[in-house]
């Protein structure tokens, strides 16, 4: 039987969070699994760097711990910038973006390749522009 | 003249052709923000009035009459025991008295953090077409029920807030109702001054909020009036803050304030403070602090210098033997730049006149 546990994560050096990946079935070719906690405070994502496995799945939760909403939108510089550049009040809960109203929790998910330059961001309307943007390194399992 | 705490979108009708802005008691910038981060900026006007341990904040609120409809909230130093309607031309007055201008031409014109799940309304109240409501609340709270109103925070207000609620857990929200706005015939450009009558322990005017949601490169300018028994000595943040004009206040100032409505309070015997702000916003991470007790120095904790959590050893500035008056304070090293004499004026020793 495949079977998924799904370890995590969680690194801290610094700001940055190293994602271990989920051990899958002896052989398989299953992408692994891990969730990644994210932050937000006064409108900035915490951690800013996460480090993740390459060929991984990643169930990102976010904590909006602000009083007002934000987003989480993941993606390559093409992504980000057709979000910043958008006119999308809210994401339906899709793979690599959702809304976070104010005071709740929300998640989404993100497969992960093996190319690098995946951000992940806020673009309601000046929140990019304040600092509310962090990185993920993908590295080589 | 516009002053402006905190800019506040009203996340209602967008064809609600109003903005809101405030010349305010805690802060004195004015700017209108827009949906697509529009902000203009004027100099706008403050005063903040320190009698028998009471502060009497005036400030004016701006009705547009076009753009975005805009909120706004100001930080305030305590719970105020009246809010109403503003004398009609104390604001203009002060201005005149530190840039003399043309004598009948103006006067023409011069006719500690809750612990809550949600904010607690203090009072509400309506002063013309002004809709005002004093809340108590930590930052999340308050944001939460700004946003529940209407309010669009810009991305800065969460800290801004937690910043704030740390120091006073005491805001003022306004906003203009745009139907009341229009029957009572208001348009672009009329003000509705508003005062507020606050027990508080200091004089203290907010700055650092009215660099809300501006970018970091825009210049912040205002006028800050206080008016006091006997000379303050101020402390502020940094550069960007400089003294103007210190000195007893004229009997005639003080008569033509006492004249206007609500100003009978305004002794006969005054010392008049004049702070201009000329900062960049990102600069302007500090607010101002004042002390009238001559053996006590302003609070670093006020002026926005320390944390509150780590103000009990560092309260006040160490008083010094030379004599300042002025203190401006770099944010991270207490950097001591524009000094005055700190020798406190008596009544007795004032020219009054």
């Amino acid at each position: 039987m495949k079977w998924l546990v799904t370890a995590l994560v969680v690194v801290a050096l610094a700001g940055t969070f190293l994602v271990e990946q989920a051990v899958t079935g002896a052989g398989s070719a299953a992408k692994a699994t891990a969730t990644v906690h994210l932050t937000i405070r006064h409108s900035r994502f915490e951690p800013d760097h996460v480090v993740v496995p390459a060929d991984t799945t990643v169930t990102f939760v976010v904590d909006n711990t602000d009083p007002i909403g934000h987003e989480l939108i993941i993606g390559d510089a093409g992504v980000q910038e057709r979000h910043e550049k958008g006119t999308e009040p809210y994401h339906p809960p899709r793979p690599g973006e959702v809304s976070v109203p104010a005071g709740t929790t929300q998640q989404t998910t993100f497969t992960f390749g093996t190319a690098n330059g995946i951000t992940y961001a806020c673009h309601l309307p000046g929140h990019f522009a304040y600092g509310m943007h962090g990185t993920v390194d993908v590295t080589s399992r | 003249m516009l002053t402006r705490p905190l800019r506040l979108l009203m996340a209602t009708s967008a064809a609600a052709a109003l903005s809101l802005a405030i010349a305010g008691p805690a802060s004195a910038c004015g700017g209108l923000v827009g949906e697509n981060g529009t902000i203009q900026l004027e100099r706008t006007t403050t005063l903040a009035a320190y009698h028998d341990g009471v502060e009497h904040y005036v400030t004016s609120f701006e009705f547009s009459g076009q753009g975005e409809e805009v909120g706004s909230i100001i930080p305030l130093p305590g719970v105020p025991t009246a809010v109403e309607r503003g004398g009609s031309w104390t604001l203009q007055r002060l201005e005149r008295e530190v840039a003399p201008v043309d004598t009948a031409l103006r006067f023409e014109a011069a006719g500690a953090p809750v612990a809550a799940d949600s904010a607690q309304v203090l009072l509400e109240t309506t002063v013309d077409a002004l809709d005002i409501t004093i809340l108590k609340g930590g930052g999340t709270e308050v944001g939460r029920w700004a946003t529940e109103h209407g309010f669009l925070l810009t991305p800065d207000a969460p800290e801004v807030l937690d910043y704030y609620s740390q120091r006073s857990p005491i805001f003022m929200a306004a906003r203009f109702d745009a139907a009341a706005a229009r029957a009572r015939g208001q348009q672009a450009g009329d003000g509705t001054p508003i005062e507020l009558t606050i027990p508080t322990t200091a004089p203290w005017v907010p700055l650092r909020i009215l660099s809300l949601g501006l970018d970091g490169a825009r210049q912040v300018k205002a006028d800050v009036f206080l008016l006091t028994d006997d000379r303050p000595q101020l402390l502020a943040g940094a550069n960007g803050v400089t003294l103007q004009r210190s000195g007893p206040a004229s009997t005639r100032l003080l008569d033509d304030l006492r004249s206007d409505a609500h100003m009978d309070w305004v002794p006969s015997q005054q010392w008049l403070t004049y702070v201009a702000v000329d900062a960049k916003a990102a600069d302007l991470h500090y607010d101002l602090a004042a002390s009238v007790q001559p053996d006590r120095s302003p609070s670093l904790m006020a002026a926005g210098l320390v944390d509150p959590a780590h103000a009990a050893a560092t309260t006040t500035l160490p008083r010094s033997d030379a004599s300042w008056e002025w203190w401006v304070a770099g944010a991270a090293a207490v950097t001591l730049a524009v000094a005055a004499t700190r020798r406190r004026a008596r009544a007795r020793d004032r020219s009054v006149g």
